[in-house]
């Protein structure tokens, strides 16, 4: 093999073959046909018209005008909205105090408690919604231990079937969503970025806040975002923990697919769901570029 | 520095009771499973395998494991065989475009389930397409896409691309060049996302929930038991399936966590 040969063959290596058009054609219209499709899918439905057995392509606003007009969608919603907002703020700090555990002081132990971080995110979330139906529901474990000292279950009725047990369960699946990527973020923080604060006279809370929080907030707010818009999007845990005046707007989707048979009205709430997702993926985008830049 | 013993011991306590948030109910739900009566209360006060037993008994819930198990090995094939080569292309892409198509497939990750399954319910009622165990594996495969993607992709740019060159220089083919260099360089990747998607597929329901036909699921089981009541047997096969996700993902992040060596 000549030394040219080898350096065309590196060349060829370096730029684009054919197969590799194919394949990035190929994800082109994967991308096309498999998500930006459908999605964009569920918008051109969201115009259609309902008859009494059948759906018709239109282009109506109606089905956006229902979702203004009753008091009972924009309550939902609304409702969606605070517990999502509750869900983030608590795994952002739960998650936040386990990352710093985990980077500070948890020594010869990380490795083994990082996995149990990890496990619980691959667990079911069904079941791990379905626990707490155990835990907090009428006949469940704490109505049953208070009863042991004579707590009847109206005493602790807040806890049963109500906002505040859906946003426990949430939180429960979401806390390791913000703990990883902020622990991955605080462990790759230099060590000599703390030290040279110090020597600057810096306290190691002031250290904190201007060094090392800074730092974290891009993982922070991915975390969160996530965090907030797979809790807004959810209906499982309201199904199951929530009374009848906890559900979310997930679970008037489902009725529209299911029982009402009203999928232009489902796709028009999904496509409020679907904006205010990018309408938060974006704001945290912006928000991450302005702490980036500004430090 | 901040070493010092009261932040250590706040810290110490805060994680502890996070810790035992996150695993006391988990071992709650594998508590139950073994409890005799038929209604869960507290104190349990006799033991049983019964709740097991009458698992093997129940011939729905069987075809539904099956179903499961189908629909999660589906998911692997499916998204190891269009995730890789869509990882392996966009190497070869320029920065910005990767970017954007990155985003693009990493949206079903951000976007709640369950749009995702109502889109693609949308589309296959348009094609006149019925729904089965085969759109549950379409469903599922676009969800999970992302994760062999992004897990390739960066195994991917952390290979040296020297290694590469230096296997054509030495006058191997392109083919030659990925099934002895590049491969075994992103294999525990591979593996590793595979795993997930096994043990992710296998839970999942909201997806599911959309695109199911006649046949069940196990999740889509379960959530119809759960309608009807709360029985230990559920807390039976609830254990049972956490057990094995929690050994599958042991196996999947180890693999993710390891540094491949080339040989």
């Amino acid at each position: 093999m000549t030394e040219a040969s080898g350096a065309q063959r590196t060349r060829r290596f370096a730029r684009p073959s054919l197969t590799t058009l194919v394949c990035g054609l190929a994800a082109l219209v994967y991308v096309a046909v498999f998500i930006a499709y459908p999605y964009a899918h569920v918008g051109v439905f969201s115009f259609w018209e309902k008859d009494l057995y059948s759906i018709r392509p239109a282009f109506i606003l109606d089905n956006y005008a229902r979702i203004v007009e009753r008091p009972l969608y924009l309550h939902v919603i609304g409702n969606s909205l605070r517990i999502a907002a509750f869900v983030t703020l608590i795994s952002a700090v739960l998650g936040y105090t386990l990352a710093m555990f985990l980077e500070r002081y948890a020594g010869r132990w990380k490795t083994l408690l990082f996995f149990l971080l990890i496990v619980p995110l691959w667990t079911s979330f069904l079941l791990r919604a379905y626990v707490w139906k155990i835990i907090l529901g009428r006949n469940g474990l704490i109505s049953g231990i208070l009863g042991q000292f004579g707590i009847q279950p109206d005493d602790i009725g807040f806890m049963l079937y109500s906002e505040v047990s859906i946003v426990i369960a949430l939180v429960y699946i979401f806390v390791p969503f913000v703990a990883i990527p902020v622990f991955a973020a605080l462990e790759k923080i230099p060590p000599s970025y703390r030290e040279a604060s110090a020597d600057l006279g810096a306290r190691p809370f002031q250290t904190f806040l201007d060094v090392v929080f800074p730092l974290t907030v891009p993982s922070l707010l991915a975390g969160s975002t996530i965090v907030f818009c797979l809790s807004f999007g959810d209906f499982i845990t309201p199904a199951l923990l929530g009374g009848s005046d906890n559900i979310m707007i997930a679970n008037i989707i489902i009725g529209q697919f299911g029982a009402a048979f009203d999928w232009p009205f489902g796709s028009a709430l999904a496509i409020v769901v679907l904006a205010t997702v990018m309408l938060v993926v974006t704001t945290a985008a912006w928000i991450g570029n302005r702490v980036a830049e500004g430090r | 520095m901040a070493n010092g013993k009261p932040p250590r011991l706040a810290f110490g306590v805060a994680a502890f009771l996070i810790y035992a948030f996150m695993y006391v109910p988990i071992a709650v739900l594998v508590g139950f499973s073994f409890q005799e009566s038929r209604v869960l209360s507290w104190p349990i006060e006799a033991w049983s395998l019964r709740w097991y037993a009458a698992l093997f008994e129940n011939r729905q819930l069987l075809e539904a494991l099956v179903n499961s198990l189908q629909v999660a090995t589906a998911c692997v094939v499916v998204t190891s065989l269009v995730g890789v080569p869509l990882a392996l292309a966009l190497r070869h892409f320029d920065h910005r475009f990767v970017a954007l198509l990155e985003r693009t497939i990493l949206m079903p990750l951000i976007v709640p389930p369950l749009i995702t399954g109502l889109a693609i319910l949308l589309i296959l009622n348009r094609a006149g397409i019925q729904l089965s165990l085969a759109t549950i594996i379409l469903g599922q495969s676009v969800v999970w896409m992302p994760i062999v993607v992004t897990q390739v992709y960066a195994r991917l740019r952390s290979l040296d691309k020297e290694l590469e060159h230096a296997s054509m220089d030495l006058g191997a083919n392109r083919l030659q060049t990925f099934f002895h260099v590049t491969l075994p360089s992103i294999r525990t990747s591979v593996v590793g996302s595979a795993l997930l998607v096994f043990t992710l597929s296998f839970d999942e329901l909201p997806v599911t929930f959309f695109l199911t036909g006649s046949e069940n699921t196990l999740p889509m089981f379960i959530w119809s038991m759960l309608r009807i009541g709360i029985t230990p047997e559920i807390n039976a096969i609830a254990s049972l399936t956490v057990l094995a996700s929690i050994l599958l993902t042991l196996a999947g992040i180890r693999l993710l966590l390891k540094k491949d060596k080339v040989r």
